[in-house]
Order: structure tokens, then sequence, then C-alpha cells
């Protein structure tokens, strides 16, 4: 009990301190950045900014037809694990629980087993997209270590979530700790590294898709 | 009429039969979980036993553990068996004898130097000498230590023996420690519980008694056998866990329909015992079969774990103060890294503009 009283204590608070601290650095460092002058007249039937970020946000959710082919794979396992992510994370009910001691916010969970097959298959689909990075020339040329750490630290938390629901391989406290203490170390690295695409790539692919439509370009 | 010196010959005279025997020893064999031929092991080794003498302190406790062992479920014969160890010496029952108890119990720690089974239920106070809690003139620590120097084992009933239990929870008035703590050169078992439920105690002892030797002990010292499993995977209502369905108050529809206590505070992912399989008095209940959540009350430290009524995955000690002061110092880490990009930019743009503004370089030739 004496790791898994320090891991939910210390280590939780230190690393939501951290996650915290460097999220809203790197959040607000970007988006009360100068905004770039427009110094040209939008094309005849631009849309307004917030429609065309929308559509730049919506837009790049699935990949134009010319590529649509050769990133069939990466596109529909990456949908997997994040949803299958999302799921695990926000509807499994000792989560919520959790959450709501935290925030106070609380919302209806799934069913247990169900929010546990998800994560077995979450976990398969991100072993899926690291062999596919690996394997895959351009994209292993390409991958930095922030790549393979990004995804360590997303893997780590789903096995050890899932050997603790099913007390594979120690005692569940232990195996609770382990999950805590792997989620601590994703609240730590996700501000700095490649995971803070979380909130970024709202950032990014909206100001990509109010530039596009300035210019009239398709998205 | 001859004075038997084996446990069969005792319970031969008591109109035990052999068969009871086998049957209780088939019992004790599947409750400790062991193979099918262990259970004539048993019956031949306990009808040879010799009456056990067995030395129980109470030291800090409620004698809760002792009342858990002595109201068993009864007449079974394992209650026999345990009648029939040769109890020299219980400080709770023989309290009134005073002196002769104590001399009782130097008189059995003589006679049976190396062989005697210690049984302690409660803690040792070790703060200030360890004042705080006495017996005929001397304090639980000097009783303990000068007792388990010449024991076979040591068997510490309840959590407050194995762990510290409640008189060590926060903050610890008496310095209360586990007889772990003290005796390290004996063989310890823990049968924590508060209390444990009285097969987890009597089934050890045949075992002790059968086998001459301690069973198979997880990291904290109880018994695989009664503390191998936790209560939420041995739990009736675990598939209402696994549906989501669970009670949201002791008085709502889920709590009518027996539904999950997790998230009314219930301990038993975290609780090590056999309650959800052997349960008690008799096998009719136990807490959660009544309503009430796990307190998790074998483990150690279960008095501090932050609120019976707190829902286990809400128990995190997180500081929301550092927290928020993180969330502020990185508000702020922002906001001046914007500003000194902003000033970056706008004396980048006052460069450029400058240049513009410069006639162009005459060429030369």
């Amino acid at each position: 009990m004496e790791l898994l009283q320090f891991a939910r204590g210390p280590a939780l608070t230190v690393a939501l301190a951290v996650f915290a601290f460097g999220a809203l650095w790197r959040l607000l460092g970007v988006l009360l950045l100068e905004r770039r002058g427009v110094y040209s007249a939008p094309r005849p039937g631009a849309p307004s900014i917030f429609a065309s970020a929308l559509a730049g946000i919506i837009g790049k959710m699935w990949p134009h037809a010319t590529f649509l082919k050769q990133s069939l794979f990466p596109v529909l396992n990456g949908y997997l694990f994040h949803l299958g992510l999302a799921i695990s994370v926000l509807l499994f009910a000792p989560h919520i629980l959790f959450i709501k001691s935290i925030s106070g916010l609380s919302w209806p969970a799934l069913p247990s087993n169900l929010v546990y097959g998800i994560a077995v298959v979450t976990a398969v689909s991100l072993v899926a997209a690291l062999v596919h990075r690996l394997t895959d020339p351009v994209l292993r040329l390409i991958s930095r270590a922030d790549d393979y750490v990004s995804w360590m630290l997303t893997f780590l938390p789903v096995v050890s979530g899932i050997a603790a629901v099913s007390h594979i391989g120690a005692r569940y406290e232990t195996l609770l700790a382990v999950h805590i203490l792997t989620v601590c170390a994703l609240l730590v690295w996700f501000p700095f590294g490649k995971l803070m695409h979380a909130f970024l790539f709202v950032v990014s692919r909206g100001e990509t898709g109010i530039r596009f439509k300035h210019r009239g370009a398709d998205i | 009429m001859t004075i038997p010196s084996t446990l069969g010959e005792v319970l031969a005279q008591q109109g035990v039969s052999r068969r009871a025997l086998l049957k209780y020893s088939a019992y004790v064999a599947s409750i400790l979980a062991l193979p099918a031929g262990a259970s004539r092991v048993i019956a031949e080794n306990l009808a040879k036993a010799r009456r056990q003498s067995v030395i129980w302190l109470s030291f800090q406790e409620c004698t809760g553990c002792t009342e858990s062992i002595t109201r068993s479920y009864s007449p079974t014969i394992e209650d026999l068996i345990f009648n029939l160890i040769s109890l020299d010496y219980h400080h709770t029952l023989m309290s009134v004898s005073g002196a002769a108890a104590e001399h009782a119990r130097e008189a059995a720690m003589r006679e049976n130097k190396g062989k005697y089974i210690v049984v302690v239920d409660g803690s040792v106070p070790v703060k200030d000498g360890g004042v705080y809690s006495t017996i005929a003139g001397q304090t639980n620590l000097a009783m303990l230590k000068a007792t388990a120097k010449d024991a076979l084992a040591i068997v510490s009933v309840g959590t407050c023996a194995a762990f510290g239990g409640i008189p060590q929870a926060r903050p610890n008035p008496t310095g209360a420690v586990a007889v772990s703590e003290i005796i390290t050169d004996k063989p310890i078992v823990n049968i924590s519980g508060c209390p444990p439920i009285p097969e987890a105690m009597t089934g050890t002892l045949a075992y002790l008694l059968s086998f001459g030797k301690l069973p198979e002990l997880d990291h904290l010292g109880r018994p695989k056998a009664f503390f191998g499993e936790t209560i939420h995977d041995r739990c009736y209502r675990r598939p209402f866990y696994d549906k989501g369905l669970f009670a949201e108050s002791f008085d709502d529809e889920g709590a009518r329909k027996g539904w999950c206590l997790y998230k009314v505070g219930c301990k038993g992912p975290i609780a090590y015992n056999a309650c959800a399989t052997l349960k008690w008095n008799g096998g009719t209940s136990f807490p959660i079969q009544s309503g009430h959540g796990c307190l998790g009350c074998s483990e150690p430290k279960f008095w501090d774990q932050g609120g019976f009524y707190t829902p286990l995955a809400a128990q995190a000690g997180v500081s929301g103060e550092l927290v928020g002061t993180a969330a502020v110092a990185g508000a702020a880490m922002g906001g001046a890294a914007a500003w000194i990009a902003r000033r970056h930019q706008r004396s980048h743009l006052a460069e450029v503009e400058a240049l513009d503004r410069s006639p162009p370089a005459k060429s030369k030739g």
C-alpha cells in the first residue's frame, strides 16, 4: 500500500502540477502570439475566419482522395486507438470517480467489461501503429526519439491498466500503483513532447484552414 | 481413566468418530486449497498430534479477535480441536486469576521450551518504553520478548497484531507497532482482519499441527489459502461491477437491487481475505452481503486509507494548491514567452520596414 499511497499522492500531485504548468505555458505561448498580418484581399467567396478554421479542422480529419489508399491503414488505426484511448480514459467508472474527486465533474460510465475490451483493442492498435512506424521506410526515417517516447508513455498506462483490472503479473494494489505511476510519467511528458498535439492540432489545423481558404485553396 | 496424550485419543474419548475427523480434515484441506490427498495426511497427523501448548497474549486490542474465535458457529469439530489444544495462558479469559495466570504462562514456557505457539492479538506500544499497556506490572513489549524467546512460532491474530491496526492509526499516540516489528527471529504467521475469520485461525492452527510447519504465506506473512484473493474477485456482486451497475447511495434503487458497492466506498478490490467465500456466522453472510462495503480491515493501515465511504478511485491525495500554483506559473510563463516573441516579431518587422525605406545602394561600375 505504501507504493500506492506514493503513486496517488505525491507522485500524482507533482505530475499534475508539471502537466498544468507545461500545457498552459505551451498553449498560451502559442495562442498569445501576434497573428500574422493579412496583406491581401481574400479570394471571392472565401468563408469567414471561423468557418475557414472549422473547415481546416474537420477537412483534415480524412486524407485527400489522392493519398487515401496509402494512408488508409494509419488513418483507420489512428482513429481506432484515439477513440479507444478516449473511451478507456473517460468512460471507465473508476476513472470518472477519480476525475470527480479532483474536479467535481461526473458523467455516466460504460460497463467495465466493455471498457476492458476496448482497452485491449486499443493496446493492440497501438502495437500496430508502432510496427507500421518501424516498417514504413519513410515514417522510420522521419521518426525521432520523441515519437518513440510518446508512444511508449501512451502504451504503458493502457497495458498497466489492463493488467490492474485483470490482476496479471502482480497484486492489484501494486498494479494499480504502477498504472498510476505510468500515468504520472505520461502527464509529465505530455506538454513537452508530441503528445501536446492533443491540444495543438486544433490550433494548427485551424490556422492552416484560415490561410488556405483566404487564398481560395481547397482543403 | 487414562489421560489421553494425543488429539486422536481426546477426540475418541469425546465421542468424535474417525469419520467426523476425516470430514473435518477434508474441510480444512479444501479451505487451505490443498490437494485431495492432503486431507488424509491431516487426519492422520491430527490424530497423532499431541495437544499443542498455546500461549495467547492480548495486548492493545478490543477483544474482538477473541470474541470472533470463541463465538465461531458451534458446536463444530474445529471448535473442539481448538478447545483441545492446550491453551495454557489466555490473558483475557484468565484475567481474574491474577498472578496464578502469570505462573501458568511461565510454567507452560518452561515445560514446552521451544515447542509452544504464541498467539498474539493486539499491537504492542513501544513509545516511552511501552508504558501505555502493561499486564501484571510488565509492559507488553517486555512480555512479548520474554514469551517469544523460546516459542516454536508466533501467530499474530487480527490486524492490530499483524500490522499495528487501529492503535497504530494516526496519530498513533502510544507508538503501536506490529509483532513482526519486534520479533524478527521467529516464524510468524499473520492472520489479519478486524476481527479475523474464525476458520482462518483454526485452519492455520490445524495446518501447523498437521504438518509441523507454516502454510504458504503471502508477502505480508498471511496464509495464501485465506488471503490469496481479493474480496472483489470473489464477491457475488462482481458481475454488477463488470456491467457498470453501481449503488450510488445506501438507499437508492441500486442498493436495493444489490448492485456493486464500489461507488459508496467498498475496498473489496484491495482487501485480501476470505470473507466472500467462507463468510461469517456459519457461512450466513458477510458485510457486502449485508449491504455495506468492505472496509479492507485485513490490510495494513486500513484505518488511514482516506475514508470508508470514499470510493477507492477517489482517494487520490492530490494537492490542489500545488497544481493550481503550477497552472498560474505556467500561464505566466506562456504569457511571458508570447510577449518576448511579440517583441522579437515587432523589432524584426521594424528592421524590415527600415530596410524598405532606405535608398537602394548605388551599383559600382
